[in-house]
Protein backbone atom coordinates (compact mmCIF):
# COMPACT_ATOMS: atom_id res chain seq x y z
CA UNK A 1 0.00 0.00 0.00
CA UNK A 2 3.04 2.41 -0.14
CA UNK A 3 4.12 2.12 -3.33
CA UNK A 4 0.60 3.87 -4.97
CA UNK A 5 1.58 6.59 -7.41
CA UNK A 6 0.53 10.08 -5.70
CA UNK A 7 -0.03 12.43 -7.78
CA UNK A 8 0.90 16.15 -6.67
CA UNK A 9 -2.85 17.15 -5.68
CA UNK A 10 -4.38 14.37 -3.19
CA UNK A 11 -8.20 14.70 -3.32
CA UNK A 12 -11.04 14.11 -1.11
CA UNK A 13 -13.74 11.72 -1.79
CA UNK A 14 -17.55 12.45 -1.12
CA UNK A 15 -17.18 10.69 2.49
CA UNK A 16 -14.16 12.67 3.47
CA UNK A 17 -15.41 14.79 6.54
CA UNK A 18 -17.33 11.27 7.47
CA UNK A 19 -14.31 9.38 8.04
CA UNK A 20 -12.76 12.41 9.96
CA UNK A 21 -15.72 12.69 11.87
CA UNK A 22 -15.46 8.85 13.12
CA UNK A 23 -12.05 8.35 13.78
CA UNK A 24 -10.72 7.64 10.36
CA UNK A 25 -6.99 8.02 9.79
CA UNK A 26 -6.41 9.47 7.12
CA UNK A 27 -3.42 8.16 4.47
CA UNK A 28 -3.12 9.34 0.97
CA UNK A 29 -3.71 6.25 -1.21
CA UNK A 30 -4.55 6.45 -5.16
CA UNK A 31 -4.93 10.11 -5.14
CA UNK A 32 -7.22 10.18 -2.27
CA UNK A 33 -7.25 10.84 1.33
CA UNK A 34 -8.65 7.92 2.45
CA UNK A 35 -8.92 5.76 6.26
CA UNK A 36 -6.04 3.56 7.08
CA UNK A 37 -8.40 2.71 9.56
CA UNK A 38 -10.02 3.43 13.03
CA UNK A 39 -10.42 1.13 15.82
CA UNK A 40 -7.25 -0.75 14.67
CA UNK A 41 -6.36 -2.83 11.84
CA UNK A 42 -6.99 -6.35 13.50
CA UNK A 43 -10.66 -5.02 15.64
CA UNK A 44 -11.50 -4.39 12.17
CA UNK A 45 -10.54 -6.95 10.70
CA UNK A 46 -12.47 -9.47 13.05
CA UNK A 47 -15.38 -7.58 13.02
CA UNK A 48 -16.00 -7.74 9.60
CA UNK A 49 -15.18 -11.90 8.92
CA UNK A 50 -18.20 -12.30 12.28
CA UNK A 51 -20.58 -9.11 12.09
CA UNK A 52 -20.43 -6.57 9.10
CA UNK A 53 -17.79 -3.87 8.00
CA UNK A 54 -18.76 -0.65 6.27
CA UNK A 55 -16.20 0.34 3.55
CA UNK A 56 -15.88 3.13 1.28
CA UNK A 57 -14.11 2.52 -2.46
CA UNK A 58 -15.88 5.74 -3.94
CA UNK A 59 -12.08 6.09 -5.42
CA UNK A 60 -13.01 2.93 -7.43
CA UNK A 61 -13.52 3.97 -11.42
CA UNK A 62 -17.37 3.30 -12.04
CA UNK A 63 -18.04 3.47 -15.37
CA UNK A 64 -20.86 2.61 -18.22
CA UNK A 65 -20.67 0.97 -21.87
CA UNK A 66 -23.41 1.51 -23.87
CA UNK A 67 -24.43 0.55 -27.30
CA UNK A 68 -24.35 -2.44 -29.85
CA UNK A 69 -22.31 -4.95 -29.76
CA UNK A 70 -20.51 -3.92 -26.65
CA UNK A 71 -19.98 -7.57 -25.31
CA UNK A 72 -18.12 -8.32 -28.46
CA UNK A 73 -15.68 -5.05 -27.72
CA UNK A 74 -15.25 -6.02 -24.78
CA UNK A 75 -14.05 -9.93 -25.69
CA UNK A 76 -11.06 -8.45 -27.62
CA UNK A 77 -9.62 -6.96 -24.47
CA UNK A 78 -10.87 -9.18 -21.48
CA UNK A 79 -10.68 -13.03 -21.77
CA UNK A 80 -13.74 -13.50 -20.11
CA UNK A 81 -17.43 -14.68 -21.26
CA UNK A 82 -18.73 -11.17 -21.16
CA UNK A 83 -21.49 -12.74 -24.42
CA UNK A 84 -22.75 -15.10 -21.76
CA UNK A 85 -23.45 -12.77 -19.23
CA UNK A 86 -27.02 -12.42 -18.20
CA UNK A 87 -28.73 -9.30 -17.34
CA UNK A 88 -28.50 -8.52 -13.49
CA UNK A 89 -25.34 -10.46 -13.60
CA UNK A 90 -21.67 -9.85 -13.20
CA UNK A 91 -18.18 -10.61 -13.22
CA UNK A 92 -14.02 -10.50 -12.24
CA UNK A 93 -12.49 -9.89 -15.31
CA UNK A 94 -8.71 -9.14 -16.51
CA UNK A 95 -8.56 -5.80 -18.83
CA UNK A 96 -5.57 -6.99 -21.03
CA UNK A 97 -3.08 -4.83 -22.55
CA UNK A 98 -1.54 -5.77 -26.37
CA UNK A 99 0.67 -7.69 -25.97
CA UNK A 100 -1.71 -9.77 -22.97
CA UNK A 101 -0.62 -8.22 -19.63
CA UNK A 102 -2.73 -7.45 -16.82
CA UNK A 103 -3.45 -3.76 -16.98
CA UNK A 104 -6.31 -3.60 -14.52
CA UNK A 105 -8.53 -6.11 -12.80
CA UNK A 106 -12.76 -5.58 -12.59
CA UNK A 107 -15.79 -6.10 -12.00
CA UNK A 108 -18.27 -6.13 -15.19
CA UNK A 109 -21.93 -6.86 -14.69
CA UNK A 110 -24.58 -6.39 -17.37
CA UNK A 111 -27.72 -4.14 -16.52
CA UNK A 112 -31.08 -5.14 -16.78
CA UNK A 113 -33.70 -2.32 -18.01
CA UNK A 114 -34.04 -0.99 -14.33
CA UNK A 115 -30.91 0.38 -13.22
CA UNK A 116 -28.95 3.23 -11.89
CA UNK A 117 -27.50 4.27 -14.43
CA UNK A 118 -29.90 5.48 -17.15
CA UNK A 119 -28.48 3.28 -19.66
CA UNK A 120 -30.02 0.70 -21.64
CA UNK A 121 -30.67 -3.25 -21.15
CA UNK A 122 -27.89 -5.27 -22.29
CA UNK A 123 -25.41 -2.11 -21.65
CA UNK A 124 -22.44 -2.75 -19.18
CA UNK A 125 -21.48 -1.13 -16.01
CA UNK A 126 -17.83 -1.81 -14.83
CA UNK A 127 -15.54 -1.08 -12.07
CA UNK A 128 -12.24 -0.76 -11.80
CA UNK A 129 -9.32 0.52 -9.82
CA UNK A 130 -8.85 4.12 -8.29
CA UNK A 131 -4.94 4.25 -9.14
CA UNK A 132 -5.27 2.69 -12.57
CA UNK A 133 -8.95 4.36 -13.79
CA UNK A 134 -7.56 7.28 -15.85
CA UNK A 135 -5.44 5.01 -17.97
CA UNK A 136 -7.99 2.08 -17.87
CA UNK A 137 -10.38 5.07 -19.42
CA UNK A 138 -7.89 6.49 -22.24
CA UNK A 139 -7.03 2.44 -23.46
CA UNK A 140 -11.26 1.52 -23.43
CA UNK A 141 -11.28 5.45 -25.66
CA UNK A 142 -8.15 3.55 -28.00
CA UNK A 143 -8.99 0.07 -28.06
CA UNK A 144 -13.41 -0.19 -28.25
CA UNK A 145 -14.89 1.33 -31.35
CA UNK A 146 -16.77 4.24 -32.13
CA UNK A 147 -20.07 3.29 -32.36
CA UNK A 148 -20.10 2.59 -28.29
CA UNK A 149 -20.61 5.11 -25.57
CA UNK A 150 -17.95 5.11 -22.41
CA UNK A 151 -19.43 6.88 -19.32
CA UNK A 152 -17.19 7.58 -16.24
CA UNK A 153 -20.06 8.00 -13.44
CA UNK A 154 -17.44 10.40 -11.10
CA UNK A 155 -20.51 11.64 -9.22
CA UNK A 156 -21.05 8.34 -8.29
CA UNK A 157 -19.32 7.17 -4.17
CA UNK A 158 -18.98 3.23 -3.82
CA UNK A 159 -19.78 1.22 -0.52
CA UNK A 160 -19.19 -1.91 0.45
CA UNK A 161 -20.53 -3.90 3.15
CA UNK A 162 -18.87 -7.46 3.75
CA UNK A 163 -19.57 -10.04 6.47
CA UNK A 164 -21.77 -12.34 7.36
CA UNK A 165 -24.41 -10.21 9.22
CA UNK A 166 -24.13 -7.36 5.79
CA UNK A 167 -27.40 -9.33 4.64
CA UNK A 168 -29.52 -8.90 8.01
CA UNK A 169 -27.99 -5.41 8.13
CA UNK A 170 -28.85 -4.10 4.71
CA UNK A 171 -31.95 -6.24 4.49
CA UNK A 172 -33.91 -4.20 6.95
CA UNK A 173 -33.13 -1.35 4.71
CA UNK A 174 -33.91 -2.93 1.31
CA UNK A 175 -35.55 -6.24 1.84
CA UNK A 176 -34.87 -7.18 -1.71
CA UNK A 177 -31.08 -7.60 -1.27
CA UNK A 178 -31.48 -11.14 0.74
CA UNK A 179 -32.77 -12.51 -2.64
CA UNK A 180 -29.63 -11.49 -4.76
CA UNK A 181 -26.73 -14.27 -5.11
CA UNK A 182 -23.27 -13.68 -5.27
CA UNK A 183 -22.30 -12.16 -8.43
CA UNK A 184 -25.80 -10.57 -8.39
CA UNK A 185 -26.92 -7.19 -9.07
CA UNK A 186 -30.10 -4.62 -9.08
CA UNK A 187 -31.77 -1.34 -8.38
CA UNK A 188 -32.83 -0.58 -4.63
CA UNK A 189 -33.92 2.09 -2.64
CA UNK A 190 -31.93 2.88 0.72
CA UNK A 191 -32.86 4.99 3.11
CA UNK A 192 -34.74 6.80 0.12
CA UNK A 193 -31.71 7.10 -2.32
CA UNK A 194 -31.66 5.23 -5.43
CA UNK A 195 -28.68 2.99 -5.75
CA UNK A 196 -27.54 0.09 -7.54
CA UNK A 197 -26.60 -3.02 -5.40
CA UNK A 198 -24.37 -6.07 -6.11
CA UNK A 199 -23.93 -8.65 -3.97
CA UNK A 200 -20.22 -8.88 -4.29
CA UNK A 201 -16.96 -7.99 -2.77
CA UNK A 202 -13.40 -8.07 -2.10
CA UNK A 203 -13.08 -9.71 1.54
CA UNK A 204 -14.17 -12.98 1.00
CA UNK A 205 -16.79 -13.00 2.94
CA UNK A 206 -20.67 -12.86 1.87
CA UNK A 207 -21.26 -8.91 1.35
CA UNK A 208 -22.50 -6.19 -1.15
CA UNK A 209 -20.96 -3.22 -3.06
CA UNK A 210 -23.73 -0.28 -3.19
CA UNK A 211 -23.58 2.60 -5.55
CA UNK A 212 -25.25 5.76 -4.70
CA UNK A 213 -24.95 9.98 -6.08
CA UNK A 214 -21.89 11.21 -4.13
CA UNK A 215 -24.35 13.42 -3.06
CA UNK A 216 -26.15 11.21 -0.78
CA UNK A 217 -23.92 9.32 0.32
CA UNK A 218 -23.53 10.12 3.80
CA UNK A 219 -27.12 9.96 4.38
CA UNK A 220 -26.92 6.08 3.44
CA UNK A 221 -23.69 5.62 5.34
CA UNK A 222 -24.97 6.89 8.01
CA UNK A 223 -28.19 4.58 7.81
CA UNK A 224 -25.54 1.66 7.36
CA UNK A 225 -23.49 2.38 10.69
CA UNK A 226 -26.92 3.02 12.39
CA UNK A 227 -26.98 -0.99 12.12
CA UNK A 228 -25.91 -2.44 15.46
CA UNK A 229 -23.79 -5.55 13.39
CA UNK A 230 -22.25 -2.60 10.96
CA UNK A 231 -18.97 -0.83 12.16
CA UNK A 232 -16.35 1.75 9.21
CA UNK A 233 -13.37 -0.43 8.07
CA UNK A 234 -10.46 1.57 7.25
CA UNK A 235 -7.81 -0.23 4.22
CA UNK A 236 -5.46 -1.53 6.64
CA UNK A 237 -8.28 -4.30 7.39
CA UNK A 238 -9.42 -4.31 3.45
CA UNK A 239 -5.64 -5.47 2.54
CA UNK A 240 -5.99 -7.91 5.18
CA UNK A 241 -9.41 -9.19 4.37
CA UNK A 242 -8.03 -9.68 0.71
CA UNK A 243 -4.72 -11.34 1.42
CA UNK A 244 -6.07 -13.97 3.60
CA UNK A 245 -9.18 -14.21 0.98
CA UNK A 246 -6.32 -15.37 -1.57
CA UNK A 247 -7.28 -12.06 -3.76
CA UNK A 248 -4.83 -10.55 -5.83
CA UNK A 249 -4.27 -6.50 -5.71
CA UNK A 250 -3.46 -4.92 -8.70
CA UNK A 251 -0.19 -2.89 -8.94
CA UNK A 252 0.83 -5.30 -6.03
CA UNK A 253 -0.04 -8.65 -7.10
CA UNK A 254 -0.80 -8.23 -10.82
CA UNK A 255 1.12 -5.54 -13.09
CA UNK A 256 1.01 -5.34 -17.14
CA UNK A 257 4.50 -7.84 -17.07
CA UNK A 258 2.10 -10.73 -15.76
CA UNK A 259 -0.61 -12.89 -17.71
CA UNK A 260 -3.85 -14.88 -16.79
CA UNK A 261 -2.10 -18.20 -16.19
CA UNK A 262 0.90 -17.12 -14.49
CA UNK A 263 -1.50 -15.21 -12.12
CA UNK A 264 -3.30 -18.49 -11.45
CA UNK A 265 -6.56 -16.32 -12.31
CA UNK A 266 -8.03 -19.75 -14.85
CA UNK A 267 -11.76 -19.11 -13.11
CA UNK A 268 -11.44 -15.71 -15.18
CA UNK A 269 -11.25 -17.73 -18.82
CA UNK A 270 -13.17 -19.86 -19.14
CA UNK A 271 -13.32 -22.63 -21.87
CA UNK A 272 -14.70 -21.32 -24.49
CA UNK A 273 -11.91 -18.44 -24.62
CA UNK A 274 -9.68 -20.94 -23.92
CA UNK A 275 -10.64 -22.14 -27.52
CA UNK A 276 -11.63 -19.65 -29.60
CA UNK A 277 -8.72 -17.09 -28.24
CA UNK A 278 -9.68 -13.51 -29.39
CA UNK A 279 -8.17 -11.44 -26.50
CA UNK A 280 -4.58 -9.65 -26.45
CA UNK A 281 -1.73 -12.30 -25.76
CA UNK A 282 -4.31 -15.18 -26.32
CA UNK A 283 -1.94 -17.69 -28.04
CA UNK A 284 0.58 -17.49 -25.20
CA UNK A 285 -2.17 -17.24 -22.12
CA UNK A 286 -3.91 -20.25 -23.78
CA UNK A 287 -0.61 -22.23 -24.04
CA UNK A 288 0.46 -21.47 -20.35
CA UNK A 289 -2.82 -23.09 -19.35
CA UNK A 290 -2.43 -25.86 -21.12
CA UNK A 291 1.38 -26.23 -20.28
CA UNK A 292 1.90 -24.74 -17.25
CA UNK A 293 3.40 -20.98 -17.04
CA UNK A 294 7.25 -20.70 -16.11
CA UNK A 295 6.21 -18.93 -13.27
CA UNK A 296 2.80 -18.41 -11.07
CA UNK A 297 1.35 -16.92 -8.46
CA UNK A 298 0.97 -18.85 -5.25
CA UNK A 299 0.31 -18.50 -1.43
CA UNK A 300 2.60 -18.80 1.23
CA UNK A 301 2.23 -19.48 5.05
CA UNK A 302 5.76 -18.02 6.61
CA UNK A 303 7.01 -20.05 10.27
CA UNK A 304 7.09 -17.70 13.29
CA UNK A 305 5.75 -14.07 13.53
CA UNK A 306 7.33 -12.19 11.37
CA UNK A 307 5.62 -10.98 8.19
CA UNK A 308 7.49 -10.95 4.84
CA UNK A 309 6.45 -8.39 2.58
CA UNK A 310 6.05 -7.10 -0.49
CA UNK A 311 9.80 -7.17 -2.42
CA UNK A 312 11.31 -9.97 -0.83
CA UNK A 313 12.84 -13.06 -2.29
CA UNK A 314 12.18 -16.47 -2.23
CA UNK A 315 14.48 -18.83 -1.83
CA UNK A 316 15.18 -22.85 -2.49
CA UNK A 317 18.38 -23.39 -0.70
CA UNK A 318 20.96 -21.12 -2.49
CA UNK A 319 18.66 -20.45 -5.25
CA UNK A 320 16.62 -17.58 -5.96
CA UNK A 321 13.22 -18.86 -7.22
CA UNK A 322 10.71 -15.97 -6.75
CA UNK A 323 9.63 -12.42 -5.33
CA UNK A 324 6.92 -12.21 -2.56
CA UNK A 325 4.28 -9.69 -4.14
CA UNK A 326 2.00 -9.31 -0.78
CA UNK A 327 2.36 -10.28 2.49
CA UNK A 328 1.48 -9.94 6.05
CA UNK A 329 0.15 -10.93 9.39
CA UNK A 330 -3.03 -12.36 9.16
CA UNK A 331 -5.61 -11.49 12.08
CA UNK A 332 -7.58 -14.24 11.51
CA UNK A 333 -5.03 -17.29 11.75
CA UNK A 334 -2.74 -15.54 13.84
CA UNK A 335 0.53 -16.15 11.32
CA UNK A 336 1.95 -14.56 8.77
CA UNK A 337 0.76 -15.29 5.53
CA UNK A 338 2.22 -14.06 1.79
CA UNK A 339 1.14 -13.91 -2.19
CA UNK A 340 4.12 -14.41 -4.48
CA UNK A 341 5.21 -15.83 -7.83
CA UNK A 342 7.74 -18.59 -7.69
CA UNK A 343 8.61 -20.96 -10.77
CA UNK A 344 6.07 -23.44 -11.47
CA UNK A 345 8.28 -25.97 -10.22
CA UNK A 346 8.69 -24.75 -7.29
CA UNK A 347 4.68 -23.82 -6.70
CA UNK A 348 3.47 -27.60 -6.01
CA UNK A 349 1.57 -27.14 -2.51
CA UNK A 350 3.61 -28.09 0.79
CA UNK A 351 7.10 -27.07 -1.30
CA UNK A 352 9.20 -25.85 1.74
CA UNK A 353 10.96 -22.42 0.86
CA UNK A 354 12.77 -19.33 2.32
CA UNK A 355 11.84 -16.06 2.54
CA UNK A 356 14.88 -13.42 2.63
CA UNK A 357 13.24 -10.89 5.84
CA UNK A 358 15.56 -8.12 6.18
CA UNK A 359 18.82 -10.66 5.80
CA UNK A 360 17.13 -13.16 7.79
CA UNK A 361 15.90 -16.79 6.50
CA UNK A 362 12.14 -17.65 7.21
CA UNK A 363 11.24 -20.87 6.66
CA UNK A 364 8.23 -20.67 4.52
CA UNK A 365 5.52 -23.57 2.67
CA UNK A 366 3.35 -22.94 -0.45
CA UNK A 367 0.21 -22.90 0.72
CA UNK A 368 -3.66 -22.99 -0.56
CA UNK A 369 -5.34 -20.16 -1.11
CA UNK A 370 -7.71 -18.39 0.11
CA UNK A 371 -6.26 -19.20 3.55
CA UNK A 372 -9.80 -18.23 5.14
CA UNK A 373 -12.28 -20.05 3.46
CA UNK A 374 -14.56 -17.62 1.47
CA UNK A 375 -18.12 -17.62 2.58
CA UNK A 376 -20.25 -16.15 -0.61
CA UNK A 377 -23.97 -17.19 -1.15
CA UNK A 378 -23.54 -18.93 -4.11
CA UNK A 379 -26.70 -19.60 -6.36
CA UNK A 380 -27.57 -23.50 -6.36
CA UNK A 381 -25.35 -24.05 -3.17
CA UNK A 382 -27.84 -22.97 0.09
CA UNK B 1 15.68 7.08 38.20
CA UNK B 2 15.55 9.73 35.11
CA UNK B 3 13.48 9.48 32.16
CA UNK B 4 14.32 10.77 28.49
CA UNK B 5 12.61 10.69 25.28
CA UNK B 6 13.39 11.48 21.79
CA UNK B 7 12.16 12.91 18.73
CA UNK B 8 11.59 9.25 17.00
CA UNK B 9 9.50 8.32 20.19
CA UNK B 10 11.64 6.31 22.45
CA UNK B 11 12.21 6.27 26.17
CA UNK B 12 14.85 6.04 28.47
CA UNK B 13 14.82 5.51 31.87
CA UNK B 14 17.82 5.78 33.53
CA UNK B 15 19.21 4.01 36.60
CA UNK B 16 22.99 4.14 37.46
CA UNK B 17 24.79 3.18 34.50
CA UNK B 18 21.75 0.65 33.68
CA UNK B 19 19.21 2.23 30.93
CA UNK B 20 15.69 0.68 29.84
CA UNK B 21 14.29 1.54 26.69
CA UNK B 22 11.20 1.44 24.91
CA UNK B 23 8.74 2.86 22.70
CA UNK B 24 6.41 5.72 23.93
CA UNK B 25 2.55 5.48 23.95
CA UNK B 26 2.67 8.16 21.37
CA UNK B 27 5.07 5.56 18.86
CA UNK B 28 2.63 2.75 19.55
CA UNK B 29 -0.66 4.38 18.78
CA UNK B 30 1.15 5.67 15.49
CA UNK B 31 2.34 2.08 14.42
CA UNK B 32 -0.85 0.20 14.89
CA UNK B 33 -1.18 -3.45 15.81
CA UNK B 34 2.13 -4.70 16.99
CA UNK B 35 2.57 -8.41 15.83
CA UNK B 36 6.31 -9.35 15.92
CA UNK B 37 9.03 -7.23 18.12
CA UNK B 38 12.96 -8.24 17.30
CA UNK B 39 15.16 -6.92 20.59
CA UNK B 40 18.56 -7.34 20.75
CA UNK B 41 20.36 -9.64 23.18
CA UNK B 42 22.32 -9.45 25.52
CA UNK B 43 26.40 -8.74 24.72
CA UNK B 44 25.03 -6.67 21.53
CA UNK B 45 27.02 -3.26 21.09
CA UNK B 46 24.92 -0.92 19.99
CA UNK B 47 25.61 2.49 18.41
CA UNK B 48 23.03 5.23 19.31
CA UNK B 49 21.10 6.39 16.15
CA UNK B 50 22.10 2.60 14.61
CA UNK B 51 19.33 -0.10 14.12
CA UNK B 52 18.61 -1.53 16.98
CA UNK B 53 15.42 -3.82 17.13
CA UNK B 54 12.59 -4.23 14.77
CA UNK B 55 8.55 -3.71 15.17
CA UNK B 56 6.39 -5.09 13.01
CA UNK B 57 2.93 -4.07 12.91
CA UNK B 58 0.00 -5.17 10.39
CA UNK B 59 0.89 -2.09 8.22
CA UNK B 60 4.71 -2.16 8.25
CA UNK B 61 7.71 -2.88 9.24
CA UNK B 62 9.85 -0.46 11.79
CA UNK B 63 13.29 -0.06 12.79
CA UNK B 64 13.77 0.98 16.05
CA UNK B 65 17.28 3.44 16.74
CA UNK B 66 19.01 2.75 19.85
CA UNK B 67 18.67 6.54 21.46
CA UNK B 68 22.17 5.91 23.11
CA UNK B 69 25.25 3.39 22.62
CA UNK B 70 26.34 0.89 25.37
CA UNK B 71 26.22 -2.88 25.77
CA UNK B 72 22.86 -4.97 26.07
CA UNK B 73 22.44 -6.26 29.01
CA UNK B 74 18.86 -7.98 28.79
CA UNK B 75 16.35 -8.13 25.77
CA UNK B 76 12.75 -8.51 26.44
CA UNK B 77 12.12 -12.00 26.11
CA UNK B 78 8.05 -11.19 26.79
CA UNK B 79 7.74 -9.65 23.81
CA UNK B 80 8.25 -12.41 21.75
CA UNK B 81 5.47 -14.52 22.77
CA UNK B 82 3.29 -11.01 23.48
CA UNK B 83 4.57 -8.18 21.34
CA UNK B 84 1.49 -6.87 21.32
CA UNK B 85 2.25 -5.66 25.12
CA UNK B 86 4.71 -3.08 23.09
CA UNK B 87 0.67 -1.57 22.07
CA UNK B 88 -0.62 -2.33 25.85
CA UNK B 89 2.05 -1.37 27.91
CA UNK B 90 4.83 0.49 25.89
CA UNK B 91 6.32 2.27 28.82
CA UNK B 92 5.91 -0.34 31.27
CA UNK B 93 6.27 -4.37 30.80
CA UNK B 94 6.68 -3.46 27.12
CA UNK B 95 10.09 -2.13 27.34
CA UNK B 96 12.60 -3.38 24.42
CA UNK B 97 15.83 -3.61 26.02
CA UNK B 98 18.34 -2.51 28.99
CA UNK B 99 21.92 -1.35 28.09
CA UNK B 100 25.36 0.15 30.27
CA UNK B 101 25.43 3.11 29.10
CA UNK B 102 28.98 3.83 27.13
CA UNK B 103 28.49 7.57 27.00
CA UNK B 104 26.30 9.07 29.29
CA UNK B 105 27.19 12.36 27.83
CA UNK B 106 24.80 11.24 25.11
CA UNK B 107 21.66 11.86 27.50
CA UNK B 108 22.09 15.54 27.51
CA UNK B 109 20.36 16.08 24.35
CA UNK B 110 17.48 14.32 24.63
CA UNK B 111 14.08 15.53 25.97
CA UNK B 112 12.56 15.18 29.55
CA UNK B 113 9.04 14.59 30.11
CA UNK B 114 7.34 18.33 29.86
CA UNK B 115 9.56 18.76 26.71
CA UNK B 116 8.44 15.48 25.04
CA UNK B 117 4.52 16.02 26.00
CA UNK B 118 5.30 19.69 24.11
CA UNK B 119 6.86 17.91 21.22
CA UNK B 120 3.91 15.30 20.77
CA UNK B 121 1.42 18.26 21.13
CA UNK B 122 3.28 19.81 18.29
CA UNK B 123 2.90 16.88 15.99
Amino acid sequence: MSDEDVPETIETLPLDSWHRAQGGRMVAFAGYHMPIQYDGIIAEHLWTRENAGLFDVSHMGQLTLAGEGADAALETILPGDIKGLGEGKMRYSLLLGETGGILDDLMVTRLPAANAFDEAAGDFYIVVNGATKWDDIAYLHEQLPEGLTLNHHGDQALLALQGPKAVDALARLAPGVADLFFMEAGAFTIAGVSAWVSRSGYTGEDGYEISIPAADAEAVAAALLALPEVKPIGLGARDSLRLEAGLPLYGHDLDEKIDPATAALGFAVPKRRRAEGGFPGAEQTIGFFKDGPPAKRIGLTIEGRQPAREGATIYDGDVAVGTITSGGFSPSLQVPIAMGYVSTDRAALGTALEVDVRGKRLAATVSAMPFVSQNYVRKGAK
Amino acid sequence: MTTYYTREHEWIAVEGDVATVGITDYAQAQLGDIVFVEVPGAGTTVAKGKEAAVVESVKAASDIYAPVSGEVVEGNAALEGDPALANTAPETEGWFFKLTLSDPAELEGLMDDTAYKAFVDSL
